[in-house]
């Protein structure tokens, strides 16, 4: 069968709107309600995160939400229990993204299997270098038909981005400046330069634009760069907030239809 | 004396200590550490950099630090112990040893915002008092919990200039401190990162090793003037995250002969989940961008370690010492904060020393070994005991 991700992309070139939970945010159980809401509001594609003590990457709206993730005691044997009991209702790709710790600790094969198991279609490890994904990694990933997203930022090397279009399939996860996780997107300057360059390299593959992206114009200006845009810490935050999940993704979607 | 040794280069090129080491960063720090990798050893190799490295710690650090015989502690002990007196550092620890070097990098790199964690705040201090000597932007982020119990390294700093950010995320204490000072060099690829301890991605556990080996080169040449021999029989030093265990091991890490001992912090016993024995009570993991072994749940969350020893409670500890404990080149054992604490008194009674809490649990662990009456013992008293006052006062009564 065809991974959701790569069908996903297959069938929509355009304005892919991704966005993040953490598992087990706010209330543990939320994982799966959360999914069924984005599900429902025509969300491309759902990356859920995978709680870890010292998220190196993310600023504090994330942080905030892992650590309340892990004192409602989620980890990812509980996770992968939540998804596998509601897969015949999800049908909206599911990427993982979780720091190697907690991975490791879960064991490798098993965690590859389990995604299977689990209709997981791709996996967003930051902290894996590309030398123990090969060694250790693709295996699984490959023989479980989950696919590992790479990140470039508008600083990595040109060759270096030529050897993570080479590993990737079928998009690359671009981050919109040097910057951890949930600090505001000041300008896409940087981003339209870098994507002068990205453009000219013709990479075999398709990418979304990440971090900073907090409102309808920025998801606008990233869709005219990329093939759609991630949100985070803006999506946790409404959640904090206790805004519904449909007035902030039609805000993202409905202004955007305005401005054009 | 040169300071720079070339000596066993133990990590890979991958920076790997066997299976321990290697660079688990996200993708936003592949240049700054892939800068740092491609530059370090030709820069450190450099004739102006080890005259400046040499002339610093001679002239500013007041090195080479005594190797002490403790007439005293050798009677008590039955055996003949030296006393490798880091304490005597300018600043009061071994800690400037390695700021002295990585200033020197920072500065043939071209950086000119400096960016450290600290714990207990002696690494602040130490990497303050390069940034004032060198005319450097300094920040330094420490765990809001520690700045509240260690009021005069924060104002130590300040006075020096640096601008002290108190971490307020997780638990709020050094691991959390590392975690921001990581982010800060996220948002700022153009400053330098001055890490600590033998942790952190490659090269930094194999470069700060480098910079703190300036210990075992000493204690190898006044052990020749001493006892005309060159290997001691042990050489004992605490392990936190390593630094001055990885500086006083270095030079006898392929010694047949010398017995390494670490000591970690078992704080109120490695049972009563109030501890910080990192090797008894970890896993292999990843933490702060290096694999080595971790105290953590099976889930792989993180614990926050306990010791009274500010410097000790780190929940991982540097990849060279986990690759010498699992591969037996090296012992770790670990004493109690009760056992440290008399181990500080003893040593201020008999020889008229006030360690610092962290090297009294090196000097706690020799009541651990069985010496023969003609082994040789170097202690490495890594830093003195002037921040640990109010603890003392605490805990001892007079």
């Amino acid at each position: 069968m065809e991974n959701k991700i790569n069908q996903l992309f297959k069938e929509k070139k355009s304005n892919i709107l991704s966005i993040y939970i953490t598992a087990g945010f706010p209330e543990l159980n939320d994982t799966v309600k959360n999914i069924r809401t984005l599900q429902e509001l025509e969300v491309d594609l759902i990356e859920i995160g995978l709680p870890y003590s010292d998220p190196l990457a993310d600023g504090p709206v994330i942080q905030e939400a892992n650590k309340v993730a892990i004192i409602n005691n989620m980890n990812l044997h509980l996770l992968f229990e939540q998804l596998y009991f509601s897969k015949e209702e999800i049908k909206i790709p599911i990427i993982l993204m979780g720091y190697l710790n907690v991975i490791m600790q879960f064991g490798i094969e098993l965690f590859y299997k389990r995604c299977a198991e689990c209709n997981v279609s791709g996996v967003i490890i930051p902290d894996l270098p590309i030398e123990e994904y090969n060694s250790n990694h693709k295996y699984y990933a490959e023989l479980n038909n989950v696919k590992n997203i790479f990140l470039i930022t508008p600083k990595t090397s040109i060759e270096r981005i030529k050897l993570i279009d080479s590993i990737s399939d079928p998009f690359i996860y671009v981050v919109s400046s040097n910057s951890i996780t949930g600090n505001t997107l000041s300008s896409f300057e940087e981003l339209r330069s870098f994507y002068n360059q990205l453009n000219a390299l013709q990479l075999k593959n398709k990418t979304l634009i990440g971090f900073g992206i907090s409102n309808s114009s920025q998801y606008e200006n990233a869709c005219q760069l990329a093939n759609g845009a991630i949100i985070g810490s803006a999506f946790i935050s409404s959640i904090v907030n206790a805004q519904p999940a449909k007035n902030f993704i039609h805000n993202i979607r409905k202004l955007k239809s305005i401005a054009l | 004396m040169n300071y720079i040794m070339d000596t066993i280069q133990l990590p890979n090129s991958k920076g790997y200590y066997g299976e321990y080491g290697g660079a688990y960063i996200p993708e936003l720090l592949f240049n700054n550490i892939q800068e740092l990798e491609a530059n370090y050893k030709e820069i450190i190799s450099t004739e102006i950099f080890k005259k400046d490295f040499d002339d610093l710690l001679k002239n500013y650090v007041g090195r080479p630090t005594p190797l002490y015989y403790a007439t005293n502690l050798s009677a008590q002990y039955k055996c003949k112990i030296y006393l490798k007196r880091e304490d005597l550092c300018h600043t009061g620890a071994h800690k400037i040893n390695n700021t002295i070097g990585q200033i020197l990098v920072a500065k043939a790199l071209g950086k000119t915002r400096i960016i450290a964690e600290t714990g207990a705040g002696q690494h602040g201090v130490a990497t303050a008092t390069v940034c004032a000597l060198m005319n450097l932007e300094c920040v330094v982020y420490m765990g809001e919990v520690d700045i509240s119990r260690q009021a005069t390294n924060v104002a130590r700093m300040k006075m020096l200039g640096a601008k002290v950010i108190p971490a307020k995320s997780g638990s709020k204490t050094l691991k959390d401190a590392t975690n921001e000072a990581i982010r800060d060099w996220i948002n700022n690829p153009n400053s330098y990162y001055l890490i600590g301890s033998v942790v952190g991605p490659h090269p930094y556990p194999d470069m700060v090793a480098r910079f703190q080996s300036v210990i075992s080169s000493e204690i190898k040449q006044q052990l020749k003037q001493h006892q005309n021999i060159s290997e001691p029989d042990f050489v004992i030093a605490c392990v936190g995250g390593g630094s001055n265990a990885a500086g006083a091991f270095y030079e006898f890490i392929d010694s047949k002969k010398t017995k390494l001992i670490g000591v970690e912090a078992a704080g109120k016993g490695i049972d009563t989940r109030h501890s910080a024995a990192t090797m008894v009570l970890g896993k292999d993991g990843i933490l702060h961008g290096c694999k080595s072994v971790v105290m953590q749940t099976s889930d792989g969350q993180v614990i926050e370690p306990y010791s009274i020893s500010a410097g000790l409670d780190y929940p991982g500890i540097g990849p060279l010492h986990a690759y010498l404990g699992r591969s037996k080149k090296a012992t770790y054992l670990h004493v109690t904060d009760d056992q440290a604490l008399e181990a500080a008194i003893n040593l201020t009674r008999k020889e008229g020393i006030i360690p610092a809490l962290e090297s009294a649990h090196a000097l706690a662990a020799i009541n651990l070994l069985s010496p023969k009456d003609t082994d040789v013992i170097v202690v490495n008293l890594s830093g003195r005991g002037d921040k640990d006052m109010n603890t003392y006062l605490q805990h001892l009564s007079y």
